[in-house]
């Protein structure tokens, strides 16, 4: 019953045959077969999430329809505020912290009758690619689970793979969605900047920061966009004016579209599967109808080096409220300095240290011209090559990951090979436009490999129209297989 | 080219009390992944620092009214000290 | 060796804004500790800012009335270093384009207007406030430190100006008139004693006729005009003692002790403040459109500087127009109500800043409840003028009428205090004063001009100020034969 998809379960409970009480018991029943060996989760609300469930039930007993997710389990990514539940971030640093407020997502959900499971884990705020940065032990692939699931919502992925969720948020500063999602074979979107709300997502990078969902499917997916996106005043940089309906396009194929294939995203560094399943689904849209061409974009070779700068600056300010004095973590010191200085020293974990250190130094006198300022530079070009690969295409596609999921442990000691897990995500980033990872299949290991779908700016339709034909001509439908653990 | 980094000095702005050992250990990280990051310097011509919203919104503003504030005991709860209504803080400067 | 002071002042204003510049809490002075808080003013995790469009609204008044131009864009910063007080550990501020540049503010001083440029106005927020505990208040002996952010997040507006202040008593003059403004736009309390206006001063000095500038040194912490005056002069002091006796000014921060009256040099910061600025990622840039700012500058009212020239025109002496221009509303208010039914402007502004700012001082009158209207005023002006009753009477009249005896005539009769100008009640005045003083009216007649004052004085006494006193003194003069 957990495998069910979003559409599938609101069906029937509003058919009578399922009710949100039974499916939250089959969903948690999930969680205690799979959590010691994935660890999706930071913390379950068993007890909010029964009564979320008696109230859905209630509504649809009373003929209450909040929607689409009335009554569905959510598992909300660690690093949105969620009142009176322990919010950390995955970091030391937040230890015990609960928040007196709710994300304006979280609002948003509870609004829709959603079920809140619980929180999922994460790189520490967000920082991270395999979710191994999380200050409370690292989560696992559900495929393998010697592996990593990816990251920073690896819990979220991790959890929806395994259906101890239906839908997971997260949050994609740099492919935070789309490559964990790629590599635990999950749906995972990151929406057009502005569109969902970051009231109450605890900032790494506020230019590039936006949260969406991880689904079992690309409707699904859809779905919760509906729900999740809109204007909302407590965040001065969602958009104000008409939203389209992410749905709009589901059903229609790509027959007449144009779909670009990234130059810059294959070859040296790219997995030998991955490169061959991707040009396959490539083929297959070819087969349906759209017209494939190739199409270069040259700043995306740099565009690695400019996240680099920007999110680590951005993020240095961003955590600079973590100072031992209104909460968090506080160390002993005889003066505000020292007290401060060595909370955050104990507080933040190594890569999150690191990229303060780095975003401090690129913004700091003497340097900011040569890497601040430059990779905002970096950033118009890379607008710039978008707006004209979209003059010519409808969207454009590539791997979501040059590899499929690694090892636990193989790029922790390196952080540059960790970043380059996000080569093909951080575009969309630095543009600000919505992107999607479908899965495809799985590699020769058994390991998923995600496909990547880019549209312009508010171009969700278009890009789910396009993903929706990707799912369906991969017909990828396998779960992964743990070994139950008694529990 | 080398790039250089003062990391003590780094790690003062940043507020990070960090050791010797630690110092010397982001230092020669941060200096493998700025050398990456320095390819940022090879972009062809010179296009304007773009820091726009990607939407294009401009004045982003809300009318002067007054919302409820937040309860003070939990405010204060979530802190590691606090007295009399203020969170407390050891003395600014070293005496 | 002369040597000329160079200042430049920043003074940053606290706006009146019912809430604060980037949340709903309530802007209030005095409010319980940590009572005006929220996720946004406290930086929690996740918090976001959203600019306050009235506070927008003030800086624009503030540059239109200190002649800027209003920038058509303008982006908001951040300003990164930490302080205990700045929860976020950066302040909201503004950079390379803020929201106003390029105006000027003309001050008074000994040898007529001097014109101070204004670099730029920009927008940014409050800190919270700091009390420093078991050292009597002193940062330097504290054993802890308690902090209240119910000021966090108050919009501030910096007014940057640039360095053409030359003493100390222009660089008061500059604060009081920025303090006369924001006080007239209405957006600010404007009261120092609450920390409304606060100064910091860059100070350098250079030998006459140098181009070069010479080493600043930024004094902070002046929070009234007089220890803005004292601070200044002091450091100027300072300086050139220390360049005479040889040594050399060094660039620092330096700190205003206001009970020992010294600047002292604050041991922190040297050289070390990097702030790296960049643009606030959470906020949107700001488009000031034409429309925008000509909706502000309709309800601009009118300010210090032009209404004194208005003044000026209208006939009031120069030195008078300034009395009346920075007098209170109400006095100001009266003033245009008289002068608009046909009052002489020059006897209006006299006896508005004069004889009736001191009765309503005296009789501990709120301004706003005087009962007295512009064509009430007029009539006891055109009383006095057409000889009615006499300019002392006159003070009495005005009593009355402030009493709410009546009308000046009715009070003026009621009161026996029409004038005479009969020359048969004063003959008769006259000759009991000659008789009582026959010696002074000998010298008189002797043509001792300066006995005549005394005796018109003692005729005016007689006829209990009554008199006319120009008619006394024609007929004093001819019973002298002078
Ligand atoms: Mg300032
Ligand atoms: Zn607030």
């Amino acid at each position: 019953m957990a495998t069910l998809s979003i559409v599938g379960a609101a069906r029937a409970m509003r058919d009578g045959t399922l009710t949100a009480s039974t499916l939250l018991r089959s969903v948690l029943q999930k969680a205690s077969e799979t959590e010691a060996q994935v660890h999706a989760y930071l913390n379950i609300d068993r007890t909010g999430a029964e009564e979320a469930a008696a109230q859905a039930d209630a509504d649809f007993a009373d003929g209450i329809d909040r929607g689409p997710l009335q009554g569905i389990p959510v598992a909300i990514k660690d690093n949105m505020v969620t009142r009176g539940l322990e919010t950390t971030a995955a970091s030391q640093i937040l230890a015990g912290y609960v928040p007196p407020y709710d994300a304006t997502v979280v609002t948003r959900l509870r609004e829709a009758g959603a079920v809140l499971v619980g929180k999922t884990n994460l790189d520490e705020f967000a920082m991270g690619s395999s979710t191994e940065n999380s200050a409370y032990g690292t989560s696992y692939n559900p495929w393998d689970i010697t592996r990593v699931p990816g990251g920073s919502s690896g819990g979220s992925a991790a959890a929806v793979s395994v259906g101890s969720a239906l839908v997971g948020l997260g949050s994609d500063t740099g492919g935070s969605i789309r490559q964990p999602a790629s590599l635990c074979g999950v749906v995972g979107m990151k929406p057009t900047y502005g569109t969902v709300s970051r009231y109450g997502l605890i900032a790494f990078a506020s230019s590039l920061d936006q949260i969406g969902p991880l689904t079992k499917t690309v409707e699904d997916s859809a779905l919760t966009l509906s729900v999740l996106w809109g204007h909302d005043p407590l965040d001065a940089t969602s958009f104000r004016g008409d939203y389209p309906d992410p749905t709009a396009g589901l059903g229609r194929g790509v027959d007449g579209l144009r779909i670009g294939v990234v130059r810059e995203l294959q070859g040296e560094g790219y997995e030998p599967d991955v490169e061959s399943s991707v040009a396959q689904m490539v083929d297959k849209l070819s087969e349906a109808g759209a017209e494939v061409v190739e199409q270069s974009l040259p700043s995306f070779d740099i565009a690695l080096s400019a996240y680099y700068l920007i999110a680590p600056a951005e993020a240095s300010a961003n955590l600079a409220r973590f100072d031992g004095i209104r909460y968090g973590h506080r160390a002993p010191g005889d003066t505000t300095e020292s007290m401060m200085s060595r909370s955050r020293a104990e507080g933040f974990g190594p890569e999150v240290t690191r990229r303060i250190l780095l975003g401090t130094y690129a913004l700091s006198a003497g340097y900011y011209d040569a890497f601040y300022g430059q990779a905002q530079r970096v950033r118009s070009a890379i607008r710039a090559d978008f707006a004209r690969a979209y003059a010519d295409v409808d969207v454009l596609v590539s791997p979501t990951s040059p590899t499929v999921a690694f090892e636990a442990g193989a790029r922790t000691q390196d952080p540059l090979a960790m970043y380059l897990s996000d080569i093909c995500t951080i575009p969309c980033n630095l543009s600000g436009d919505p992107a999607i990872s479908v899965p495809l299949g799985l590699d020769r290991n058994g390991l998923p490999i995600g496909f990547q779908v880019m549209a312009p700016a508010l171009g969700e339709p278009i890009m789910y129209q396009v993903a929706a034909v990707v799912e369906q001509l991969a017909g990828f439908d396998a779960s992964p297989e743990l070994a139950m653990v008694a529990s | 080219m080398p790039v250089e980094i003062d990391i003590a000095h780094v790690a003062k702005l940043a507020r990070l009390d960090l050791s010797p050992d630690e110092m010397e250990g982001y230092r020669s990280q941060l200096s493998v992944i700025l050398d990456h990051a320095a390819r940022v310097q090879s972009l062809e011509g010179e296009p304007e620092p773009d820091v726009t919203h990607p939407l294009g919104m401009v004045n982003a503003f809300r009318a002067d009214e007054i919302k409820s504030s937040l309860d003070r005991d939990e405010v204060l709860a979530a802190s590691p000290e606090s007295r009399d209504g203020y969170f407390v803080v050891p003395p600014a400067l070293e005496s | 060796m002369t040597w000329e002071p160079v200042i430049g002042i920043e003074v940053h204003v606290e706006l009146a804004t019912d809430s604060k510049m980037f949340c709903g809490c309530a802007v209030s002075f005095g409010a319980e500790p940590n009572t005006n808080v929220c996720p946004t003013c406290l930086g929690l995790p996740g918090a976001l800012p959203v600019p306050n469009s009235a506070a927008l609204d003030a800086i624009i008044a503030i540059g239109l009335a200190l002649n800027c131009t209003v920038s058509p864009k303008s982006v908001f910063h951040r300003k990164n270093y930490f302080y205990a007080d700045l929860p976020k550990n950066y302040q909201i501020s503004q950079f390379d384009v803020p929201v106003c540049v390029d105006g000027y503010l003309d001050i008074p001083t000994d040898y007529g207007s001097h014109r101070v440029g204004i670099e730029r106005a920009h927008m940014e927020e409050d800190t919270g406030k700091s009390t420093h505990l078991g050292g009597g208040g002193r940062i330097d002996s504290a054993q802890s430190t308690l902090l209240d952010f119910n000021r966090s997040g108050v919009p501030l507006v910096e007014v940057v100006s640039r360095p053409e202040i030359h003493s100390a008593a222009q660089a008061r003059a500059y604060a009081q008139g920025l303090r006369e403004i924001v006080a007239e736009l209405g957006v600010s309390d404007a009261r120092l004693e609450e920390g409304s206006l606060r100064f910091d001063a860059n100070i350098s000095i250079r030998q006459v006729g140098d181009e070069v500038l010479g080493t600043k040194v930024e004094i902070k912490n002046m929070n009234s005009f007089r220890s803005l005056e004292l601070a200044v002069a002091y450091e100027i002091d300072r300086q050139i003692q220390q360049v005479e006796s040889g040594g050399v000014v060094i660039q620092e921060t330096r700190h205003w002790d206001e009970e020992a009256a010294v600047t002292i040099s604050m041991r922190t910061k040297e050289g070390s403040s990097d702030y790296r600025y960049f643009a606030e990622p959470d906020l949107t840039p700001m488009e000031m459109s034409e429309q925008w700012i000509n909706r502000v500058r309709e309800t601009l009212p009118e300010l210090p500087d032009a209404r004194r020239a208005r003044y000026e025109e209208a006939g009031v002496e120069p030195v008078l127009a300034a009395v009346l221009s920075s007098a209170e509303p109400p006095i100001r208010h009266l003033f245009d109500a008289a002068v608009a039914v046909g009052a002489t402007p020059r006897a209006a502004a006299n006896w508005l800043t004069g004889e009736v700012t001191a009765w309503s001082r005296r009789t501990e009158t709120d301004l706003d409840d005087l009962n007295l209207s512009g064509s009430t005023l007029t009539k006891l002006l055109s009383l006095v003028e057409s000889n009615t009753v006499s300019p002392s009477a006159a003070k009495e009249v005005l009593d009355g009428v402030l009493r709410g005896e009546g009308d000046p005539l009715v009070v003026a009769e009621a009161r026996d205090l029409l004038q005479i100008s009969d020359a048969g009640p004063i003959e008769s005045a006259i000759d009991e004063t000659i008789a009582a003083n026959p010696d002074a009216f000998e010298s008189l007649k002797a043509g001792e001009e300066k006995v005549l004052g005394f005796l018109v004085g003692q005729v005016m006494r007689a006829t209990s100020g009554k008199a006319d006193p120009k008619l006394v003194n024609e007929l004093l003069r001819s019973r002298a034969g002078i």
